[in-house]
């Protein structure tokens, strides 16, 4: 595959992006898989945690077409087992900023079901993250 | 004793029953908890992005009215019940100790109430137990006995991880185990103790909150527990109240009473636990170990 100038400039630009918003050195990760083994939420995901890092570490910004971290849970599991040290929730809090922020909300809040019986502890977190 | 307590939403709602427990069980030790005047959301989740400072307002106010009833108190110590506001609030706070000009531009924005000077130590009534007032006097304290109650302890994600606001050891926490142990329960091993229950998820993904629930009481119930025990509130609706749906979706699974630890300290203590505030009701299993 051969890449243009334009594209690694665009490329190098979103890497930065996520690696601003999320404070972590994306290239520390070595693909270990580590994060994926522990991750609770991995059998509704269609790419993998160590697959969304490496994703992110070639700027491509198709990762955004996944749907990982939105099933992320922010549970941590994979930031306190990564033996590199790189939170790996914040770089999934990214990408969904990366989204939110172009207000590009992904729950929509009048479409919910059974929203009488929820706890505003449930609504608010559910809020927090799905949200902009 | 008197320490400032932050209750949060779910406390003052869902989970009055968990309050109420703490408040009554503190009494017993002592140890008077005494509500933020003013207090307000904590967020529940904590803004991972590095420029997100606008979200950690609502904390940083927290902080403030912990701060400066603390100034009145004597204390610089604040209490929380609720796991998902203990790790917000700890995170926040951690936060302002490392990012000095993140909490700057936090105070200069809240410009209706003092700075926050970054001193007040957020702690688990957990944490606080046992550090403070140690779990020997409370066995000491604590007259009546849990009678051998099998209990699966549960501590989910946020009262261990992320690593800098943990309460206990992240893969292996004993906390809740040696604590209702002193009161003569007995806590089984539990794999499951920090596994994630699907979180905000119950919102907009049930079914996998569905799958997490069936898993985790399964587990419970295997390694011989005849309840689960925690502390986070957004844990207990969903291991809790979506055992209705679990069992819509699996009719031959057992449902199994999940309590707050405040309400098993309590129980010990004389009180009587609110069975009307639980969904599975924990009726059968009390009367089986003659509680």
């Amino acid at each position: 595959m051969q890449i243009n100038e334009g594209e690694i400039e665009k490329r190098d630009i979103f890497i930065k992006q996520v690696e601003e918003l999320s404070g972590q050195n994306l290239f520390g990760c070595y693909q270990c898989g580590r994060c994926s083994a522990g991750c609770p939420m991995v059998s509704r995901m269609d790419a993998i945690p160590s697959m969304v890092m490496r994703l992110v570490q070639l700027g491509d910004e198709k990762v955004l077409d996944k749907n990982t971290y939105w099933v992320c849970a922010s549970c941590y599991t994979c930031d306190v087992r990564c033996p590199k040290g790189i939170d790996i929730a914040k770089v999934m809090e990214a990408l969904r900023q990366i989204k939110l922020r172009k207000n590009l909300n992904y729950v929509d809040i009048k479409k919910i079901d059974g929203i009488e019986e929820l706890p505003q502890i449930a609504l608010i977190s559910n809020f927090r993250k799905y949200t902009g | 004793m008197k320490i400032p307590y932050f209750p949060g939403c779910s406390l003052k709602s869902d989970a009055a029953h968990f309050e109420q427990s703490a408040i009554e069980f503190s009494k017993t030790l002592g140890v008077e908890l005494v509500e933020l005047p003013n207090w307000n959301c904590c967020g529940t989740v904590h803004s991972l992005t590095t420029d997100d400072i606008m979200h950690h307002l609502a904390c940083v106010r927290n902080m403030v009215h912990a701060q400066e009833l603390g100034k009145q108190l004597g204390t610089n110590k604040l209490i929380t019940l609720c796991a998902m506001c203990y790790n917000t609030l700890a995170q926040v706070n951690e936060l302002a100790k490392k990012k000095p000009d993140d909490l700057k531009t936090a105070n200069e924005f809240i410009d209706d109430l003092p700075d926050y000077e970054g001193k007040v130590e957020v702690l688990h009534l957990l944490t606080f137990l046992n550090n403070y007032v140690s779990f020997e006097k409370i066995a000491k304290v604590v007259k009546g006995r849990l009678n051998g109650l099998k209990l699966a302890p549960y501590y989910g994600c946020l009262l261990v991880r992320p690593e800098h606001v943990k309460v206990d050891d992240r893969e292996r926490p004993v906390l809740l185990s040696k604590l209702l142990g002193m009161v003569g329960a007995k806590c089984v091993e539990f794999p499951y103790a920090v596994e994630c229950c699907g979180s905000y998820h119950t919102v907009n993904l049930k079914e996998a909150v569905i799958e997490k629930t069936y898993t985790i009481v399964n587990n419970a119930r295997e390694n011989g527990a005849d309840a689960i025990v925690l502390s986070c509130p957004l844990c207990e609706f969903n291991l809790d109240k979506r055992q209705k749906d679990v069992k819509a979706v699996y009719p031959t699974f057992e449902p199994m009473p999940v309590f707050y630890f405040t309400e098993l300290l309590a129980l010990a203590s004389g009180k009587k636990v609110n069975v009307n505030a639980h969904y599975v009701s924990p009726e059968n299993v009390l009367r089986k170990y003659g509680l």
